[in-house]
């Protein structure tokens, strides 16, 4: 482990305990829901960090088709591995937070609908790293699919929205957007920032180690 | 040589050879008469419940026929060595993409043409009441599809596990177009102008601008051995 590397997992973990302690000490108890919607300050950070994770998945397969620099093929895989971490805690603390507030652990609401589509696209991105042994084709046919994947990203969304709210107009699934109160905020943006800081401790951590896989292999 | 003759030749040579050897084809027929049986036993005889789930059955049996004849896309190249051919093809490679891509949607819309016979015979639906509305929503949908499909055919090409790999990467991308198409059909059905259904022929319209557009400026990346 790099010293720099260190360093952004130290702050990354302060981050979280920070985070921690915003969540469950400082931020009030939600009037409507209660303890339930403090899982909310594990569940949008981990959604946002995830699209943050497939923009540079997006980027960085640019790149490496233009260039072909090993280095950015790596930050694409990297970067779609956490991504698809953070997808898969957001639809868990989603399903944990749905069950006690709608009744349901799931439902085929849009917002649901097009995080789980996004989230199958990307583990078929990431099979299909998995399915070719040549490095250098696996690293240009993922950029090609790492592009696709997310220009797909807006129209899964406007066409899932559309499919449900054309059918199903707003139920108690869709709350009004009331606007938050200022410590639910602070509380919200701290763990953003620190979810932001453990996603780039992560993809550092999984780039060195895919370039070390490389140079044994080599 | 023009860019639009070299596609056109690609195209020429699949058309070609589909003729004389009617494999694709004569399958996919095949395949395609087997899905209506299929239809019918997993949902039952009721006729208000087939009626009511035409659009989706319909687009469901398009893109199963769909996944089976673009799997093979790229099959004549990879058996018979021919991707050589391909790479030693002068000029820009996405005018092979382009001819691949034009091959696959006039063999997707035969299929789907004759599935469409077959479900107004078979379940007795009257599908020809707005025929220039239906050409357009299909059309678009269709584009999409293979425009996608192609890309992701020669990409499979060389990979081990590529009947899996193949239906795995192109379903959950496809998902807005399968949507959007499924529900445009329906409203054609019902007989709402094309102008009520705007925002799906939108929709679909940017899928196949944005599918074509990647096809065009990477397929380059992917048919280098």
């Amino acid at each position: 482990m790099t010293s720099r590397e260190r360093v952004l997992g130290w702050v990354a973990g302060l981050g979280l305990t920070a985070g921690f302690v915003m969540a469950f000490g400082v931020a009030p108890r939600e009037a409507t829901q209660g303890n339930v919607q403090r899982i909310m300050y594990l569940h949008v950070p981990a959604i946002l960090v995830a699209y943050l994770a497939f923009g540079v998945v997006l980027v960085a397969s640019v790149i490496y088709l233009w260039g072909r620099a090993a280095g950015a093929d790596r930050l694409a895989h990297a970067s779609a591995e956490v991504g698809v971490v953070f997808t898969s805690i957001n639809i868990a603390t989603g399903a944990i937070w749905g069950k006690p507030t709608w009744g349901t652990w799931w439902t085929w609401d849009a917002r649901l609908t097009s995080v789980s589509i996004m989230f199958v696209i990307y583990l078929a991105y990431l099979l299909l790293r998995a399915m070719i042994e040549d490095r250098e084709r696996a690293a240009r046919f993922a950029a090609v699919l790492g592009i696709v994947a997310a220009l797909d990203i807006p129209l899964v969304h406007f066409s899932v929205y559309w499919w449900r709210t054309l059918h199903q107009p707003a139920t108690l699934l869709r709350p009004g957007s009331t606007p938050m109160d200022p410590p639910f905020v602070l509380a919200l943006i701290v763990n953003l920032v620190a979810f932001v800081l453990l996603y780039g401790y992560f993809v550092a951590k999984r780039v060195r180690l895919l370039r070390q896989e490389q140079e044994v292999l080599a | 040589m023009t860019y639009a003759r070299r596609s056109w030749i690609v195209l020429w040579k699949d058309l070609l050879s589909e003729r004389r050897s009617k494999e694709t084809l004569n399958a996919l027929f095949f395949f395609a008469l087997l899905l209506l049986f299929l239809f019918q036993f997993a949902l039952g005889a009721d006729r208000e419940r087939l009626t009511a789930a035409m659009p989706g059955l319909l687009w469901l049996g398009f893109i199963l026929s769909g996944l089976v004849g673009l799997g093979r896309a790229f099959l004549a190249e990879r058996e018979n060595d021919c991707w050589e051919g391909l790479l030693l093809a002068p000029g820009d490679k996405s005018a092979i993409y382009l001819g691949k891509v034009a091959g696959n949607l006039v063999l997707m819309l035969f299929v789907e043409a004759v599935l469409l016979v077959l479900f107004a015979v078979f379940f007795d639906v009257d599908l020809g009441a707005h025929p220039l509305r239906l050409t357009v929503v299909i059309g678009l949908g269709t584009l999409g599809f293979a425009a996608v499909g192609t890309l992701f055919a020669a990409m499979t090409a060389h990979v081990r596990a590529r009947e899996v790999l193949f239906p795995v990467l192109l379903l959950p991308v496809q998902v807005p177009l399968l949507l959007g198409a499924v529900e445009a059909t329906e409203a054609v059905l019902l007989g709402e102008p094309l102008g009520a259904v705007g925002h799906w022929l939108g929709l679909l319209a940017a899928a196949d601008a944005i599918y074509l557009t990647v096809g065009i400026l990477t397929f380059d990346a992917i048919l280098e051995a």
